[in-house]
């Protein structure tokens, strides 16, 4: 096949663009110009398109011997990615970012523009499995479960998947890293990008501050008591406990923590523990990765964060959304994350959470 | 297949030159030392001079040989400057097709040094601003320190009135950039009557990382690099000998057929014009240099349009520089009236003493799929 092998400047997409290349893939790396003004330099672990990253990026596919392309997919990852993040936030909900981007940039607007191109599909160095079987091409988690990327993968459709490609998901990190020594890539110890690439100080409330501003609002207890001040209720998480400020205590001194994040009041509700249980919870805009899910109660499980755990779940469709009712309740759960159904290792298919209960 | 059409980036070095740069890199001795062994080489090096000062048509004494085209560019610009803001003139006179060796240093001088820039303006076929020249010059000629122009344009190869210019601008100091016309066609310092003109190697057959500034005798302008005084102590280091002495065999040598690529570059533009009637030749309209052809692609994107030819084995380029890695849409194309879509949406094809026919045919039979290609990418 003819494939574009998505390159970051990192390890992973490294060692998938040259396993591209063994499976016998004619293979060009390409890598996404995100950012409208890019830093020089990394800092840490965080950022992914530095232009210290594009270089390395280049170093690597020279290596492998691959020809080398940038795309500069600034406009689009702003509108698409950036954009909806502070929506969401603004919204009172808690979006996951990477998971918009695998949807809209990398297997969306790179997918298409390679199909366009005429080549068949994209590479990318996540860590996750596909498989055929009889639903066609299924999306599976990897074998390191430590670095399972299917979660931020779950949100691509069918066609897109059938149009993915991804060479790391049967190897662990280690390997890869022992990989990438072997073939002689000097990427090989650079460190994993973690946070959000494009809040490079790593202070996303700050981050979201600065774009949001902080309008003063007030902190609530359930019964519409308002306790404490905030300064910006997007900047608050639901479960948080910490750093509330609260000035009057409750009654036998037990702690609060945030329920809920009303955008247009600008209200934080607080109450206690148990209050933040959640059984079961609904999802707008479902996605099928592989057959679709009916209104008939299957068994499975659910996950909520992108290295969270794998929940026992009840899950069916009702009203056009996806449910998921929980064998045991859990702590926390912010509306905007996206609830992803597995059937084992298989993603079944994800919604982004509407309503908790 | 394999085809290189981006002679305008570089050329392939010429058996004369590779051969006079090798004998030469066997041989001891720095040419300023004052013994036996430096006595020869600087015998060797200052033949060389005389060979690339009779190909520009000036004096020995007025080639300073520097490490590139650039720093030639930048020892002119800032020269010339600095020498003339000791007398007050603080103007400096670009036009807005520069390469990015003049535009930048310009901006240099504008953010550090106390510099005004002017740039004039271009005619849609990229010729420069004449009327727009005098009439600044009539204003404000009191007060520039030097005027910048490049001989001609490394997107396009549209030939600036250069002689003109030197007329209009009378005693003011006239630099040009002259890296994309040596031996591509007629250029004489002496004639054309500039005070300082930039050549490099590598775009004639000779090799990379020598390039010469023709400064007139006697122009004394402050240096960049100090040290041992070589050069009219404006370029001090060691002389570069063998690529010296490289670059004088490529300037001597007759290796640039003019009429063939000539003939090439029209066999080109017309099988263009038949496969794509919607492409755009620029500055068609234009004197050109030989072997350069620019051509909008409409709807199309030069990087998409980039990784297509370099799949179907055909080396070319946007001729425009990239920032991070991101191709920006061509200032030279903009100055002429594009806009930043029609800008993005174009490829420069140049042809060199060692392109065929087959290669231009070879070019033009994949045009067609890969401008199709292009045009569905850029549509998703």
């Amino acid at each position: 096949m003819k494939v574009i092998a998505a390159m970051s400047g990192g390890v992973d997409s490294a060692v998938a663009a040259a396993r591209a290349v063994e499976a016998g893939h004619e293979v060009i790396g390409v890598h996404l110009a995100l950012a409208a003004n890019p830093q020089k330099y990394r800092s840490g672990a965080r950022g992914c398109c530095t232009i210290e990253d594009s270089h390395d990026a280049r170093r690597a596919a020279d290596v492998i011997g691959i020809p080398f392309y940038i795309w500069d997919m600034a406009e689009e990852f702003h509108d698409g990615v950036v954009e909806d993040f502070l929506a969401e936030y603004a919204a009172g909900r808690t979006p996951n970012p990477c998971l918009r981007c695998n949807e809209k940039i990398k297997f969306a607007a790179v997918l298409d523009r390679a199909r366009a191109m005429g080549f068949d599909g994209v590479v990318t160095g996540h860590y996750a499995r596909t498989e055929i079987g009889p639903h066609g091409k299924t999306l599976h988690r990897a074998v390191d479960h430590s670095k399972d990327q299917s979660y931020v993968l779950s949100v691509l459709t069918r066609e897109q998947i059938d149009g993915a490609i991804f060479p790391l998901g049967d190897t662990t990190k280690v390997d890869i890293r022992a990989e990438a020594e072997a073939r002689g890539l000097a990427v090989a110890q650079k460190p994993d990008s973690h946070d959000i690439c494009f809040v490079p100080s790593g202070d996303n409330a700050g981050w979201l501050r600065d774009r949001l501003g902080s309008d003063v609002g007030p902190i609530v207890d359930q019964s519409g008591t308002k306790i404490g001040e905030h300064k910006g209720a997007y900047t608050y998480t639901i479960g948080q406990r910490k750093g509330l400020g609260l000035t009057v205590p409750t009654a036998d001194g037990s702690p609060r923590f945030v329920l809920k994040i009303e955008p247009i009041t600008n209200t934080v509700v607080v109450g206690a523990r148990e209050e933040l249980a959640v059984s079961s919870m609904r999802g707008e805009r479902p996605v099928w990765c592989g057959p679709e899910v009916t209104t008939t109660p299957t068994r499975g499980f659910v996950q909520i964060r992108a290295h969270g755990a794998a929940l026992e779940c009840t899950y069916y469709l009702k009203n056009g959304q996806l449910v998921a009712e929980l064998d045991s309740p859990l702590l926390g759960l912010a509306t905007g994350q996206a609830m992803v159904i597995y059937d084992g290792d298989r993603v079944v298919g994800s919604a982004t959470i509407c309503e908790t209960a | 297949m394999s085809i290189y059409l981006d002679h305008a980036a570089t050329t392939p070095m010429v058996d004369v030159a590779m051969n006079a740069m090798v004998t030469q890199l066997a041989e001891l001795g720095n040419p300023s030392s004052l013994h036996s062994h430096g006595r020869a080489t600087r015998k060797t090096l200052e033949d060389a001079r005389e060979v690339i000062a009779k190909e520009v048509d000036c004096l020995p004494t007025e080639v300073i040989f520097t490490a590139s085209g650039t720093e030639a560019n930048n020892i002119a610009l800032k020269g010339l400057y600095w020498a003339g803001r000791a007398a007050g003139k603080k103007l400096v006179v670009i036009s807005a097709i520069e390469h990015h060796a003049i535009l930048d240093p310009a901006h240099w001088l504008l953010t550090h040094e106390g510099a005004e820039v002017i740039q004039v303006p271009v005619t849609p076929d990229g010729v420069i601003d004449l009327v727009f020249l005098k009439e600044l010059i009539d204003n404000r000629g009191q007060e520039i320190a030097v005027i910048s122009i490049m001989h001609a344009n490394n997107e396009t190869g549209v030939i600036q009135p250069i002689a003109e210019v030197v007329r209009i601008a009378g005693q003011i100091p006239v630099h040009t950039d002259a890296v994309q016309s040596f031996k591509k066609t007629p250029l004489s310092f002496s004639t054309l009557g500039v005070i300082a003109l930039t050549l490099s190697a590598h775009k004639i057959g000779g090799p990379l990382g020598i390039g010469a500034l023709i400064l007139r005798r006697t122009v004394e302008i402050p240096s960049l690099l100090h040290g041992g005084g070589q050069e009219r102590e404006i370029r001090s280091g060691t002389l570069n000998a063998p690529s010296i002495i490289g670059f004088a065999a490529a300037a001597a040598s007759e290796h640039y057929p003019v009429d063939e690529i000539t003939d090439l570059r029209d066999r080109f533009i017309a099988g263009v014009r038949e496969v794509l009637p919607d492409a755009i030749v620029n500055g068609a309209g234009a004197d050109r240099l030989p072997g350069i052809v620019n051509v909008t692609f409409p709807h199309t994107q030069s990087d998409t349009l980039l990784l297509l030819m370099d799949g179907a084995g055909v080396s070319c380029s946007t001729g425009s520089a990239c920032s991070a890695g991101v191709h920006e849409a061509s200032h030279v194309l903009l100055a002429m009236g594009h806009t930043e879509v029609t800008a993005q949406s174009s490829l420069r094809f140049s042809f060199g003493a060692t392109s065929t026919t087959a290669d231009c045919d070879f070019v033009l039979s994949v045009l067609p799929d890969v401008i199709t290609r292009g045009r569905a990418a850029n549509s998703v």
